[in-house]
């Protein structure tokens, strides 16, 4: 477990100064301020607009993160042969696996957060400017507090794309191949809905087969997609955010086993 | 106990993409190296030697055969706490110091406060780390980034060391500060396992050396046992010699090679005893500028062995 500690500390400390990361974040704060120069140019919907703009720049910010310092985990540590001193300490392969893991989800937990910390004080400025009466014409509060449930989804989502790219860097040593992969699974898992209903718009039952067999297969990142419901303060029943939640972690779990054993037997050549 | 055994260590590799075809990167390798014991791997590039240090740190797994290290087997996690590993060329992570790297490996072997500060602190200094200590890794050049894969390779006083081409990458002061890293390492009882293609360095330091070509190893020994002290002639610098002189050293036997004005490049048959080179040389109005025994080399004897094997294997 110490050793499981040691590695994720280390992963934190030397990705979060990664000058990527800073350019990320500073892009992501620049759109959410950007968003309020877009909710002037449509009258009245301006609020629910910057909160949803924001919300998307938060996700996919963080998406730019889970890939491109996910990928280093492993593929890049590989690539530039770092880990053969690592390895060669009394450090299980399972422990630098999971270290790892929880060292980057660490990394992008802080960055969501300070994202976060941007999105609100831009809602709570032009909460700031807005009259009383267009205040009181919105379904929400500017600062909502209920966006963060978003927020928190968005941080499960992340955590599963973060497992999704450690896995494919366990058994390709290609840092591009594995950031391609992960994107394209983080992709096609937007498309749940699609794939579930796949056998109802083909008439080849094998193909319907096909596309129930991958729903059930590829994680289904639209569920973790609740912006629409916070912004529009339409309700969300706690009891679905509650399953979400334990998807992404049944889901991060198998990932992290399946990594686990590929990595255990991989030769580093 | 022996601080290193390897039984039949054999590895495979397979090559291509469409038709993949085995490619034996080490074959059969059986060794043993004694407790403080200095033992240099030698053989030329792709011989196998960074394959059975891998083999060793089993960052790849062996295809058949053994390895112990302190007779406990290669993969073994609590038998680490006694090894150090220098890997070949090495490369750490680019946003970190020297000295939060080391605190890191530090902390691994559990280390912990004060101890662990100080630990980092006097492996810095052995390897010549200075103020530059602080500085983020990216910015280090590769002898270097060298000495911190060297120090972190020391981190847990191990007994066993395993160094890669610890040389490589480094200028001649700190090939020579690397060389009495290793002899200190063996006066405090350490074992030192090294691979190097430089003879020079296996010739000034190693008690015992194995040659390894083509996957294969060709000799193990002391160095005693492959280089036999046996004079084959002797090496001379004269200046100041006069025909006379040169006629009367051809006529014993001798060949001289002008070097510059005067100075001159003799090679005596092994009959002819110093003292009688040097005084003919002296009866002549020569002077002496130095007098070396010429003797089969480290060298002589790898290139020998490797050819050997390149020979069978082309056979």
């Amino acid at each position: 477990m110490r050793a499981i500690g040691l590695v994720a500390l280390h992963v934190f400390r030397d990705s979060v100064r990664d000058k990527v990361l800073y350019s990320i974040v500073a892009f992501a704060v620049l759109l959410m301020a950007a968003s309020y120069l877009i909710g002037q140019l449509t009258a009245g919907e301006d609020l629910k607009i910057i909160k949803d703009l924001g919300l998307a720049a938060m996700s996919l910010m963080g998406l730019f993160i889970a890939v491109f310092i996910g990928i280093g985990l492993i593929a890049r540590e590989i690539d530039r042969r770092s880990i053969y001193a690592v390895l060669a300490k009394p450090v299980r392969r399972t422990e630098l696996i999971v270290g790892k893991y929880l060292g980057l989800v660490g990394t992008l937990f802080v960055n969501l957060a300070v994202m976060a910390v941007a999105y609100y004080v831009i809602l709570a400025y032009i909460g700031s400017t807005l009259s009383p009466a267009a205040l009181k014409a919105a379904p929400a509060p500017a600062a909502d507090p209920r966006l963060l449930l978003a927020v928190v989804m968005i941080g499960f989502e992340l955590a599963l794309v973060t497992a999704i790219a450690l896995f494919w860097s366990t058994f390709s040593s290609s840092a591009l191949l594995s950031a391609g992969l992960t994107v394209a699974m983080y992709v096609a898992g937007q498309f749940g809905a699609d794939l579930k209903n796949f056998e109802q718009v083909v008439e080849s039952p094998a193909a319907g087969m096909v596309g129930r067999g991958l729903y059930y297969l590829l994680p289904n990142f639209a569920a973790f997609d609740i912006k629409t419901e916070v912004v529009h303060a339409l309700p969300v029943q706690p009891g679905y955010l509650v399953l979400t939640a334990v998807y992404a972690l049944v889901y991060i779990a198998l990932l992290l086993v399946a990594s686990v054993v590929i990595f255990s037997r991989r030769d580093f050549k | 106990m022996h601080a290193i055994r390897t039984e039949g260590l054999t590895k495979h590799y397979s090559v291509g993409f469409w038709r993949s075809r085995p490619y034996v990167a080490l074959d059969h390798l059986s060794l043993e190296v004694a407790q403080g014991e200095i033992f240099g791997f030698l053989g030329p590039n792709g011989a196998g030697k960074t394959t059975t240090l891998k083999l060793l740190m089993q960052l790849i797994f062996p295809t058949s055969g053994q390895a112990w290290i302190l007779d406990r087997p290669a993969g073994d996690v609590e038998m680490r706490r006694r090894i150090g590993y220098l890997p070949e060329n090495p490369s750490f992570y680019d946003n970190v110091s020297a000295e939060e790297l080391l605190a890191y490996f530090a902390a691994l072997f559990g280390y912990r406060g004060a101890e662990r500060a100080k630990r980092v602190a006097v492996l810095l200094d052995e390897v010549g780390l200075g103020a530059e200590r602080r500085l983020q890794l990216r910015k280090y050049s590769k002898g270097m980034i060298q000495r911190v894969g060297l120090a972190q390779a020391l981190i847990n006083d191990p007994d066993v060391v395993f160094l890669d081409e610890p040389m490589s990458g480094l200028d001649p002061i700190g090939r020579r500060e690397v060389r009495d890293i290793i002899l200190r390492l063996r006066d405090r009882g350490a074992t030192v396992f090294f691979s190097s293609h430089i003879l020079a360095d296996a010739e000034s330091i190693c008690s015992r050396v194995g040659i390894v070509a083509g996957g294969k190893l060709v000799a193990a020994g002391t160095l005693a046992d492959m280089v036999p002290f046996h004079i084959k002639g002797w090496d001379l610098i004269v200046s100041g010699v006069s025909a006379d002189t040169r006629a009367a050293l051809a006529a014993r036997g001798a060949t001289a090679t002008l070097i510059s004005e005067g100075r001159y490049h003799v090679v005596l048959p092994p009959e002819l005893s110093s003292a009688e080179a040097v005084a003919l040389v002296r009866a002549t109005g020569g002077e002496l500028v130095s007098i070396n025994p010429v003797r089969d080399t480290l060298e002589d004897f790898f290139l020998a062995q490797v050819q050997q094997s390149a020979r069978r294997t082309f056979d």
